[in-house]
Formats: C-alpha cells, sequence, structure tokens
C-alpha cells in the first residue's frame, strides 16, 4: 500500500522537493520514514547543515559532509544507509546532488 | 618603463594553452608573461589509457614543455610553495618571489592514493596500479603482459576524478585486450563505482551500462571506498560492503595541488581544488587571481577538452579585466570527448552545464559529422587523430573545428528534461 503524505508538496518524479523553500521538518519525518528513517536531533543536524550549504550555492559531496565536523563519512552512511547524500538530500528538501562529471 | 606582470602557475595543458593565447593577446611592450612548473616534461595525458595496453609506447606520449611555451615568455623551472594572494605575490622553493598584477592559476590535479588506507601499501605496483600517472600506466603494462587471468576489479575511490570516462575507457580496453589474447574467458571484470551507474547523466549511463553488459563487465554501483586490505585482497566500502580482487586497477582520490593547501585558497572539501566562478572563470577570493582547467571547483568535467574551452573564454576575460571593461565573456561547461569502446571503436559524448549527453550527430567543422553516444570506427580515428591535434593545435592555441559554446546542432533531445541535471 502507498502511504499518502498528509504534509503533500510537489516533488518531481525522483521524489525531489521542487522548491526547497516549501520544506518543513514535519515534511522531512514523513518522507523519512518512507524511506524506513526515523530522524533524530543528528539527522536534522546535518539535514539543516546540507540546507544551509545549498542556500549558499556550494556543490555537495559525500567528502564535504564527511568534513563538515558534524559527522565523519562513516557515521554519515549510518544516519542514512544506502546512497547517504541522495537520500539525506531528499529528506532535506534539496535538489538531487549533480554528479559533476 | 617596467613591464607589467602575468604570471600562470603550471605549464600542462591549460596553463601552455593560455600562454599562447596570452601571448598573443597582449601586448609584450606592456606586458611580461611568465610561466611556472617544477620540471620540463609535458605528458600527453589522454595516451596514458592506452599504454597498458600496448597500444601506445611510452615515449610517445612526452615532449619538453619548451617545445610549446612560446618565445618572449619567460619560463621558470621551480616548484611552488604558495601564492599570497593580498600582497600578489608567489613564493617558489628556490626562494624567489616574484609579484604579479594578474595571476592565472592552472595546476591540475593529482591522484592521492595515500588518502585511503592500504591502498599504496604492500600490493602497490604489484597487484595494485593506477593509470593516470606515467610510473603506474608503465608498471601496468608490464604487469598485464605476463598477468595469467583472475579477478579484475576497476575501482573509482571519488566520484570528482580527472577524465571522468577513462576507467569506462579502460573497462573496455581490458575486455577487448584480453579478447585478443585469446583469455578472455580467464578474466573476471568488475567495475566498481561510487556513481549509481556505469556514469552520472541518464542518457549516457544508459547506453554505458548497456555496453558493460554486452561486454561482460559487472557494474557494482553506490560503492564508497574506505579501504583496501592487502591481507585479503579486497576492496571495503563505508558500509562494510567487500568486493575481492586479484588484480585491483585504482582510480585513487584526486586532489589539487598541495601548494593550494598551503596558499588557503581551498574549497572545504580538503581536496584543494579552488572556489571559481563557473561562468568567468575568476577566483571568488582575489579579483585579480583566475582559475582554469582541472584546479577548479566548477561543475564541469576534468578534461582536457573542457580546459582548451575555458582558455578562449578566460583569455577574452583577461583581456577584458586587464582594460577595465566588464568580463562578458561566459563559460558554460561544455566538455567534449571520445569514449574509446574496444575493439577499435568509440563512443563522441558532447555536453555542457545544463544538457547532458544526447544522441544525434556531432558536426565536425571541415571533417564531417559524427555519432554522437554511438560506438563506431570513425569515432576510434578521430579519438587515435586527437593526439596529433593535441600536440600540434590544441597546445599552441590554434583554432579547433569544434565551437567554444555547446551547440544543439544535429542532438535529439526528447520534450522532456530531468530537472535534477540543472545545477
Amino acid at each position: 500500500m502507498e502511504t499518502v503524505l498528509t504534509q503533500a508538496l510537489p516533488v518531481n518524479k525522483e521524489g525531489y522537493l521542487l522548491d526547497s523553500k516549501l520544506w518543513t521538518p514535519e515534511w522531512a519525518k514523513e518522507v523519512a520514514a518512507q524511506l524506513n528513517i526515523t530522524l533524530t536531533d543528528k539527522h536534522f543536524e546535518v539535514l539543516k547543515w546540507l540546507r544551509d550549504k545549498h542556500a549558499s550555492g556550494v556543490p555537495l559531496t559525500i567528502r564535504k559532509v564527511g568534513a563538515s565536523g558534524l559527522v565523519d563519512i562513516k557515521e554519515f552512511y549510518a544516519l542514512f544507509p544506502g546512497g547517504p547524500l541522495k537520500i539525506s538530500s531528499k529528506i532535506a528538501g534539496i535538489p538531487k546532488p549533480a554528479s559533476c562529471i | 618603463m617596467n613591464k607589467k606582470q602575468l604570471i600562470i602557475l603550471g605549464a600542462g595543458t591549460a596553463g601552455t594553452i593560455m600562454a599562447n593565447k596570452l601571448h598573443h593577446a597582449l601586448d609584450s611592450n606592456q606586458w611580461q608573461i611568465s610561466i611556472v612548473d617544477r620540471d620540463n616534461r609535458h605528458y600527453y595525458q589522454p595516451g596514458f589509457l592506452f599504454i597498458p595496453f600496448g597500444i601506445y609506447e611510452p615515449n610517445e606520449v612526452v615532449k619538453p614543455r619548451t617545445d610549446y611555451i612560446p618565445q618572449g615568455v619567460n619560463f621558470i623551472i621551480d616548484e611552488i610553495d604558495r601564492i599570497d594572494g593580498e600582497n600578489n605575490r608567489v613564493f617558489l622553493r628556490s626562494g624567489k618571489s616574484p609579484v604579479y598584477d594578474v595571476l592565472i592559476v592552472a595546476t591540475g590535479v593529482e591522484t592521492a592514493p595515500q588518502e585511503t588506507p592500504g591502498l599504496k601499501d604492500k600490493l602497490w605496483y604489484k597487484d595494485i596500479f593506477d593509470f593516470y600517472t606515467y610510473d603506474g600506466a608503465v608498471k601496468l603494462a608490464e604487469k598485464l603482459r605476463t598477468w595469467e587471468g583472475g579477478k579484475l576489479v576497476i575501482n573509482l575511490a571519488e566520484t570528482q576524478i580527472k577524465c571522468p570516462v577513462a576507467p569506462l575507457e579502460f573497462a573496455f580496453l581490458a575486455d577487448s585486450y584480453f579478447t585478443d589474447k585469446g583469455m578472455r574467458d580467464k578474466v573476471e571484470i568488475k567495475y566498481v563505482t561510487p556513481l549509481s551507474g556505469a556514469f552520472t547523466k541518464p542518457k549516457a549511463t544508459e547506453m554505458l551500462n548497456g555496453l558493460m553488459a554486452e561486454k561482460h563487465i559487472e557494474v557494482i554501483p553506490d560503492f564508497y571506498l574506505a579501504a583496501v586490505d592487502n591481507q585479503k585482497k579486497v576492496i571495503i566500502s563505508y558500509e562494510g560492503r567487500e568486493v575481492p580482487f586479484d588484480l585491483l586497477i585504482s582510480v585513487p582520490v584526486n586532489k589539487g595541488d598541495a601548494m593550494v593547501e598551503r596558499s588557503s585558497m581551498g574549497d572545504e572539501d580538503g581536496l584543494n581544488f579552488i572556489p571559481t566562478d563557473k561562468f568567468s572563470l575568476q577566483s571568488k577570493k582575489f579579483q585579480n587571481v583566475f582559475v582554469i582547467g582541472d584546479t577548479t571547483n566548477v561543475p564541469a568535467s576534468k578534461a582536457g577538452s573542457v580546459a582548451h574551452f575555458e582558455a578562449d573564454i578566460l583569455t577574452d576575460n583577461v583581456v577584458k579585466f586587464i582594460n577595465k571593461e566588464p568580463m562578458t565573456a561566459t563559460f558554460d561547461g561544455h566538455s567534449n570527448c571520445f569514449i574509446e569502446t574496444g575493439h577499435e571503436k568509440a563512443a563522441l559524448i558532447d555536453f555542457n552545464y545544463d544538457t547532458e549527453p544526447l544522441p544525434g550527430k556531432f558536426p565536425f567543422a571541415a571533417i564531417g559529422p559524427m555519432d554522437l553516444l554511438k560506438p563506431t570506427h570513425t569515432n576510434h580515428l578521430g579519438k587515435l587523430f586527437f593526439r596529433w591535434v593535441y600536440w600540434h593545435l590544441l597546445l599552441t592555441g590554434k583554432k579547433l573545428p569544434v565551437p567554444t559554446h555547446m551547440s544543439m546542432k544535429g542532438k535529439i533531445v526528447e520534450e522532456h528534461k530531468v530537472d535534477s541535471l540543472v545545477m
């Protein structure tokens, strides 16, 4: 059964929020829950950092998160298992990280 | 009258092109151009890929830098210690500290295997090789000549690497090489990448994933390298996944020159890429410092074609900056490259910041159209011909049959565009 978001916001076909300014912590919690992640304070610290960086136009990489002082790369993986940058970006309401080739 | 000073740091692809272009663009009565590098060996880096398979001999990829630096440009062989951007000065290891009016940083990137625990260890250059360095490529050629087969693992340690298609080309050429040697059945090839597929952009990934499958190369995606275990001969991801190897071909973490760190000019990920305006190529920290090629943090490929397109833009902007005019030339992220796909075929891709590689035809001026995103023999000939182009046209800043800004001419576009590609 597909879960319906109570906090529905416009997203693209991959589920990334179209306008990062519309983001709310409640929306983040619901998106995370769908990905089987229960958000803790640590998660929110990382999400805030990602949103701040995105707002200032900084291209994000896993290594940059690892150098943020908030979490190291291993902890980042533990918080958002699978593809931590892709998953955390989705929950943070910012665009999917564009791997620049 | 004392001449004004323009200093270029690095005499690789980008620095050498800039020396040639600015030598033409600036009045030599008013400007002295100097270019600094640590030695006099210019490598044709795209050629490293072919050395392990015996397609190129090592001596075919190196020439003296001085052959490509114009008369009148001062070539300084020295190590760069650091840039003092506040005082417009560069400190060199010899103790000299020339002052500049305009500085262009083109110090490129290098592999940093020491960033990954266990990578540059007991098995380095025994069962673990890189092919992004002259030494690595030459030693790997020796290894492959007598290797009897087993698990061949190609691994990318990071997503931001020089020439992002080279590891794919290596995989395809390895398939060809072992097929020709009659031992493909003895070699299991795995392509282990931190990306979600063979490549970053959707259309090209679709094509390249298909080629991988056709050539029986297993792609293991989303694998972010944490360490190499030399005892067990496995690579280990941050999530604890392991992939065993008999022969590991590593593309180590790429870092900008350590000089960037000593100058406190690097980006916050510690990889020594310099924050650069992605359109004007001006450094974000100092107005009279410009950055070009692999050294920048702009979201474009780290590749020779990008350096070449950037050089057109940067020459224009440096002249405008000197004349105190607005810098109107803007770089669009244009990249253009051949992807060697093995068995004497190659594909061609052409893209920029906003447009992913698309299928269709690429209209090379005076040469004729070539197929985009499709392996053909003509593209392979183009790739081989490019070495001549590099030495004779590209380095010396001559015009190539490719426009500076990407053109949509010949490209086939589908109706919808993936919005997540736009940065």
